[in-house]
């Protein structure tokens, strides 16, 4: 018998770029922090983030299983939650805490809401924010200082991640001293290259930066965001007054993982060109409000999920320009 | 001045046939000529069930403005007139005929006949009567293209010879076999319209025919490969900066697009009055032995056509007419050629990819040559929001394909637009 002929709808070819293949793209862009943070911190970075991850995987296959749903642990979204909550989670926290962490990034911020592509907050940083307002001790204080370096990148203090320094620097010694030592060149070398203590994925911003700068020549990462949330930072670095040089702030407190990796995430930044603009700024704006003026000392997470809470808006009142509305009329007088 | 238009993909290429010269394929036993060929209404019917016509004969007269004729493309016996499968209305009215007394031309068709001399009514008349429509894809009659309302003044006839789907090389072979036609033809309809400038606007992909058409002194412009570029809007844009209010049409900006194809069609219709009974088509393909540029009659089954390519490698899973970006899967090898059937790509696998949730990635976005949101807009059918849907401009996607071939969830988003445009033409007639 005859085989029937398949009727599908055009386009009857389809571009490389899939989720799964999205997602590993991503996982492999971090995977160079990853290991030099193993490498930094020993195996504790690893279990933690193994465990991250597994939980992440586990729970989503457990709720999948009791929403009805396909089960789509193999799409590779689940995985990158997990990876990404490790990196934003200090070192030295007790095993458990990932476990916490995971599962509620998982079950709270993503499956409840719908799944992938219906949560409109990224599950990584809401993760980490539950953390935060729960266990806030284990999640400022259980630091590990790298192999070949201190916790603050600068020598005899080992109490404190720079930023910390930073912004309370009364507590580690004579204030001006401190903040000078942060901003000299060694220091600043330290947080490009990672010899500081810091969160698991945000201690070398040169490799994030290489991984970054990967997502966006294939196609993954929108440049918009990226250069919207950087360029506001720097410029209000510049401008206003604060403590910590540019390139300290920037290099600091996990801004480029937050900036490549966490603001880009599709789901929660806006589809709109402009909204993606407006994204961008918005967090290099609240960013820099938060490091100067907030409780916090690094504020790039919160200042990516409160963004993700504009997300909608934003789409709603930036709609793209369609081909041929009003401006078309100027140019056939010319 | 700005060049290029915003949006648009780059999909694999894929032109096997590129270096294949124009074979003839001979006339079928039998030809299947529906009456409605081209957009708009379809063509009233001359002829009944044993007549006897010869080629070139008008078998159905254009009815309405915008309609075209259409002609017997082989001589022999109506067989039947009745409905038959349509390459893409499903089935439609149709006439059957069957080759019985060998190539018969009917006497009309001359050696040549002395044009230049001709007013530009008569000329339109001519190409209204030989049934010339676009053969780029849409089939919109070029006589009504060739008739703009005296208040919109034509100042720049583009000749459209980008072949922008991928795996198509029909105009391609036909640019670099056919260059003085095609440049004759084009004269033509800049003599019809009154137009200024005349401009060949070509895909960087297919520097050899630009650089024979320039050998004959006319203006081509070299345009940087991007899929769609061959749509009317968007050459435009490309080769002027001028953008088509939205709803309206190139004559809004003093422009007519015409495809390399109805040019040459129009020369013959002109030169020798031959009227529209074959084209230029590319057979290609996983599934086909010997990929060809084929010059076929007009109403000819898909199944004659690739027996005289080989025949098949093994049974295909799908047969398209047109190309890979916006060609339409057919559900019978029987479907005949129409005269916008620019392709015929029969593949051994299909690609119907499971659809995933939407992860507001903004690829549909990013790469719509017309600004308009799939995300929203998909989502908006799905909920039946048809005046939502409107109001995100569906009514303006130009079906290019580009959103769901970059969708990384593979959700079928040009299947929904489709869906909602209908819907809500369906709705406004009520
Ligand atoms: S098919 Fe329509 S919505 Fe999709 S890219 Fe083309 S014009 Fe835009
Ligand atoms: S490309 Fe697909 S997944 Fe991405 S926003 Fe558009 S519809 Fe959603």
């Amino acid at each position: 018998m005859k085989e029937l002929l398949a009727v599908s709808a055009s386009p009857h070819i389809r571009g490389k770029i899939d989720i799964s293949l999205a997602m590993k793209m991503v996982i492999i862009a971090l995977l160079p922090s990853f290991i030099f943070s193993v490498h930094l911190f020993g195996l504790r970075a690893l279990y933690i983030t193994l465990i991250s991850i597994i939980t992440c995987i586990v729970c989503e296959a457990i709720m999948q299983r009791m929403l009805g749903k396909k089960i789509t642990i193999t799409d590779g979204s689940a995985v990158l939650t997990g990876l990404l909550l490790a990196f934003n989670l200090p070192p030295g926290v007790p095993l458990w805490l990932p476990v916490v962490g995971s599962a509620f990034a998982i079950i709270f911020a993503k499956q409840l809401f719908g799944g992938l592509g219906y949560n409109f907050i990224n599950p990584a940083l809401a993760g980490r924010a539950f953390l935060m307002a729960s266990w806030p001790l284990a999640m400022t204080k259980e630091w590990l200082a790298p192999a070949g370096g201190t916790l603050s990148g600068i020598d005899g203090i080992t109490s404190a991640t720079p930023l910390n320094l930073l912004q309370n620097p009364g507590n580690y010694g004579v204030p001006e001293l401190i903040i000078k030592q942060l901003n000299n060149i060694p220091t600043i070398k330290n947080l490009f290259f990672g010899k500081i203590g810091g969160c698991i994925g945000e201690t070398s911003a040169l490799l994030l930066l290489i991984g970054g700068l990967f997502l966006i020549i294939i196609g993954i990462v929108d440049y918009r965001i990226v250069v919207g949330y950087l360029g506001s930072f720097v410029l209000l670095a510049f401008v206003l007054p604060t403590n910590g040089n540019l390139l300290f702030h920037l290099f600091s407190g996990g801004l480029f993982l937050g900036v490549f990796f966490m603001a880009t995430d599709w789901v929660t930044s806006p589809v709109t060109k402009k909204g993606r603009w407006i994204f961008g700024i918005g967090c290099g704006v609240l960013t820099i409000i938060i490091r100067i003026w907030g409780g916090y000392p690094e504020g790039v997470s919160y200042s990516i999920l409160l963004m993700n809470v504009f997300t909608p808006i934003i789409d709603r009142f930036t709609k793209e320009r369609v081909f041929g509305d009003r401006k078309a009329k100027k140019e056939v007088k010319k | 001045m700005f060049r290029g238009f915003s949006g648009g993909v780059h999909p694999p290429e894929n032109k096997l046939t590129e270096e294949f010269a124009i074979a003839v394929m001979p006339p079928p036993k039998k030809v299947y000529i529906h009456f409605s060929q081209h957009t708009g209404k379809p063509a009233r019917s001359l002829v009944e069930k044993g007549d006897v016509v010869k080629i070139g004969e008008r078998i159905g007269e254009g009815d309405g403005f915008i309609s075209a004729s259409v002609h017997a493309s082989i001589s022999g016996k109506i067989i039947a007139i009745e409905s038959c499968p349509h390459p893409v209305l499903g089935t439609s009215l149709c006439c059957v005929i069957e080759s019985t007394n060998g190539a018969k031309w009917k006497d009309t068709i001359k050696e040549k006949t002395d044009y230049e001399k001709k007013s530009k009514e008569e000329l339109l008349q001519i190409i209204k009567e030989s049934g010339i429509v676009g053969l780029g894809g849409a089939a919109f009659p070029t006589h009504v293209k060739l008739s703009p309302p005296s208040d919109k003044p034509i100042d720049t006839l583009i000749v459209n010879g980008c072949e922008c789907e991928p795996m198509l090389t029909a105009d391609h072979r036909l640019m670099l076999e056919h260059p003085a036609e095609i440049i004759e033809g084009a004269k033509i309809f800049r003599k019809i319209l009154n137009a200024e400038n005349l401009i060949f606007g070509i895909e960087d992909n297919k520097k050899d025919a630009a650089e024979i058409l320039r050998k004959q002194s006319v203006n081509v412009k070299l345009l940087k490969t991007k899929y769609p570029q061959g749509a009317e809007k968007q050459l435009i844009k490309a080769l002027l900066g001028r953008e088509v209010p939205r709803g309206g049409l190139p004559m809004d900006v003093g422009c007519v697009v015409q495809n390399v194809g109805t040019c040459y069609a129009a020369f013959q219709a002109v030169k020798y009055r031959k009227p529209l009974i074959e084209r230029v088509v590319t057979v290609t393909g996983t599934a086909v032995k010997k990929p060809k540029n084929l010059l076929i009659r007009i109403g000819c089954p898909v199944i004659d056509v690739v027996n005289f390519c080989g025949g098949y490698i093994r049974q295909p899973k799908q047969i398209i007419f047109g190309g890979p970006m916006m060609g339409i899967a057919q559900y019978s090898e029987n479907v005949p050629t129409i005269k916008g059937t620019s392709g015929i790509m029969v593949c051994k696998d299909t690609v119907i990819p499971e659809e995933g949730p939407c992860v507001r990635c903004a690829s549909c976005v990013d790469v719509c040559p017309m600004g308009l949101m799939a995300t929203e807009i998909y989502k908006f059918v799905d909920n039946k929001n048809f005046s939502k849907a409107k109001e995100y401009g569906v009514l303006d996607c130009i079906e290019c394909g580009c959103c769901a071939y970059s969708c990384p969830s593979r959700i079928p988003l040009v299947h929904y637009l489709k869906f909602g445009k209908s819907e809500i033409w369906r709705l406004s007639k009520k």
